[in-house]
């Protein structure tokens, strides 16, 4: 480990030297949200995911956030395990009758004030299960969403882009739905 | 009594025309109670147990001979015999029979819903879609589980983690598990309802969207299905690009798996360097193929487009990187006595139960089951390539650890020789008209997928039933966690990686 660690010290974090962290892109997208974070949330936002009837496509990329090279918590985003500690639900999935009742409730659970984003193709419109049965429809059928990042899945940095958005969107306080 | 042959209970029914590669027919009920007890009796594999209206199909393989069948049974009256009351692997799978088609297994041990939670709004959805009151809330029936000091822990559907959706109902003795059970089918999104009357693209698009993890397993299992059925062969050049796509979403995943594994057990450097190995991997499958997760790139008939330019270099340079990086990450697991501490002894599945459950690989594999479908089952390009498929007997956190380490080193090699040896030529060859029955399948990074469809004459899908490993996996996790403390749990299950998606449809 020692070796591995020593290693890590002389070459530095991937997220500086990797191809994603040398990308403009994601250099732009720190600076933007070191700004309106820290006005308006203090630097910090906690984040709550609930997979409410994804293929699992788009848990794999939300994970890929938390990686070396993407590392979110730089920007002051945190994922948090209980909906209680959170301001922002990410919720993938085109919403399974099944897992309805289960999000309403997370829901309900997270303190005013929050911002739900609907992560994916199927949270956004269903996606290729729009119609079925066993399906609510998109998100939005089932609880406010202030946020849409598409894709299927959206990758890390289509990810952060919107993150980053829904920080510019809201142009005042957060919403609150009691 | 001397169990018949596979082929002699093929011969006691009606055989069906057009069923590829393996033969299927129509058995009495002799002989379905026959399958089933040669299931119990060890004599055949169960591979899947899915429904029609009004009939049951059962995929069983010989593992003798390696050759497999479908046997199917007509229950006009919505009965039939239960294969769970002999063989418990299949009594989930006709919990699902029983939501989706109406048709109840005699004899079956366990009746409760499975998938349907009452809130549908529709009963038997596969079958007459009867519109039925939603049963909001409805009360589940866990198994009873008596002694003193027991409590109960309910975990889920929603985690801590960001994982797919489960319940987990724990009974414990102080930290000690005495029984897990699993309650799924949150993730339902009626895949195979959808499925019906959708064109082969649509399907291929639903397959891959089956479990997001597996896209180019699901995709292959779906596309080999197909060309059965219409009895068409891909260009050799698609079959070596899918192989070559297989294997980078096996290192991914296991790259993934490993690092969560030893996170699971506060170890976070490994956790970082794997996901370094894995992000590598996900960024050439997307420089050679278009996307991270390959989405959409096999399809019936062969693969949707060749290698991009500079992708086989990218993939050339994953190969160099994880040859440079993972035995350091190897030793570091292994040197690490306190992360060892947790993953040594923890979970273990008896090779007994694996025997019994024919679970397909990793879980199989790190409890002496010497089974993958790339080479018993063996498919293109599988059957040209040389690799060994790693088994071990300890069935514990550490041996599954190992399997997969192991399998990241076999698919380096496997990619080494597909991009030395992939012919030339075209990729995509143009499906022959018509409809047919087919049976697919694909090792995927959990274990085999298969798939078994109905064309009709258009060409479209009539019916389709995809079969995902994590069926005859999720139930041994209830048995794995038996004995330990609750907190092991994330360890095993991470071990495991079942997926919700695939198993819920």
């Amino acid at each position: 480990m020692r070796k591995i660690l020593f290693q890590s010290l002389l070459k530095g974090p991937v997220t500086e030297t990797g191809p994603a962290a040398d990308d403009a892109e994601v250099a732009a997208l720190a600076q933007r949200v070191d700004a309106s974070a820290r006005r308006r949330l203090g630097r910090s936002l906690a984040i709550r995911e609930v997979d409410a009837g994804s293929c699992n496509g788009c848990e794999l990329e939300i994970h890929a956030l938390n990686n070396p090279f993407y590392d979110l918590e730089r920007f002051g985003f945190k994922f948090v395990a209980s909906p209680r500690h959170a301001d922002v639900l990410m919720v993938t999935g085109p919403v399974t009758h099944n897992m309805r009742e289960a999000l309403e409730r997370t829901y309900a659970a997270t303190p005013d004030p929050k911002w739900v984003v609907a992560v994916g193709d199927c949270a956004c419109d269903g996606g290729l299960f729009a119609g079925s049965y066993a399906c609510a429809g998109p998100v939005e059928k089932v609880v406010p969403v202030d946020l849409r990042i598409r894709g299927c899945p959206p990758d890390p940095v289509a990810l952060l882009k919107g993150l980053l958005a829904l920080l510019e969107a809201q142009s005042g306080p957060a919403r609150s739905r009691g | 009594m001397v169990a018949r042959s596979l082929a002699d209970l093929v011969a006691a029914g009606q055989p069906v025309a057009a069923h590829r590669p393996w033969p299927r027919a129509v058995v009495p009920e002799t002989v379905w109670t026959e399958a089933a007890q040669q299931l119990r009796d060890g004599h055949l594999t169960l591979l899947g147990l899915w429904g029609e209206p009004k009939t049951v199909h059962m995929a069983v393989l010989d593992e003798g001979t390696w050759r497999g069948a479908v046997l199917t049974l007509r229950c006009p009256d919505g009965r039939f015999p239960s294969v769970g009351r002999l063989h418990p692997p299949a009594i989930r799978l006709e919990r699902a029979i029983g939501d989706l088609f109406g048709m109840m297994a005699d004899g079956s041990p366990d009746m409760r819903p499975w998938l349907d939670h009452g809130s549908w709004g529709v009963a038997q959805p596969l079958d007459r879609r009867a519109p039925v009151p939603l049963r909001p809330g409805t009360e589940y029936r866990f198994l009873a589980v008596e002694g003193r000091g027991l409590h109960q822990i309910p975990v889920g559907p929603v985690h801590a983690g960001i994982i797919e959706p489960g319940h987990f109902r724990f009974t414990a003795n102080g930290e000690a598990v005495a029984r897990l059970e699993e309650r799924l089918g949150y993730v339902h999104k009626g895949i195979e309802s959808l499925m019906a009357g959708a064109a082969l693209e649509r399907g291929s698009q639903l397959a891959q969207r089956t479990s997001g993890d597996s896209v180019v397993a699901y995709g292959i299992a779906f596309a080999r299905a197909v060309e059965a059925a219409l009895g068409a062969a891909p260009p050799p050049r698609a079959l070596w690009l899918r192989a070559l796509m297989a294997e980078l979403e096996r290192i991914a995943n296991h790259c993934g798996d490993v690092g969560a594994i030893c996170n699971d057990a506060a170890f976070a450097v490994m956790h970082a360097q794997c996901g370094i190995l894995r992000e590598r991997t996900l960024r050439a499958a997307a420089a050679a193929f278009g996307h991270r997760l390959m989405r959409d790139r096999v399809v019936p008939g062969g693969v949707a487009g060749d290698l991009a330019a500079g992708g086989r270099e990218a993939i050339v340079a994953l190969l160099d990187e994880i040859r440079r990086r993972l035995p350091g990450l190897i030793a570091l697991y292994d040197n690490t006595t306190s992360l060892q501490d947790r993953t040594v002894g923890t979970g273990v599945v008896k090779p007994a139960l694996v025997r019994q459950w024919a679970p397909g690989g990793h879980v199989g594999r790190a409890s002496g089951r010497s089974f993958d479908a790339r080479r018993d089952l063996a498919y293109a390009p599988y059957d040209r390539l040389s690799f060994e498929v790693p088994v071990r007997h300890e069935g514990d956190v550490n041996a599954r650890v190992w399997i997969r380490i192991r399998e990241i080193e076999q698919s380096v090699s496997l990619i080494e020789q597909i991009l030395a040896t992939m012919p030339p030529g075209e990729v995509l060859r143009a499906l022959p008209a018509g409809g047919g029955e087919g049976v697919g399948w694909a090792e995927a990074f959990r274990g085999d997928v298969l798939v078994w469809l109905r064309l009709d004459p258009a060409g479209r899908i009539a019916r389709c039933h995809l079969r995902d490993a994590s069926w005859f996996q999720w139930p041994l996790l209830e048995a794995a966690i038996e004995g330990n403390i609750v907190a092991d749990f994330p360890l095993c299950n991470k071990s495991f990686n079942c997926s919700y998606s695939g198993h819920d449809l």
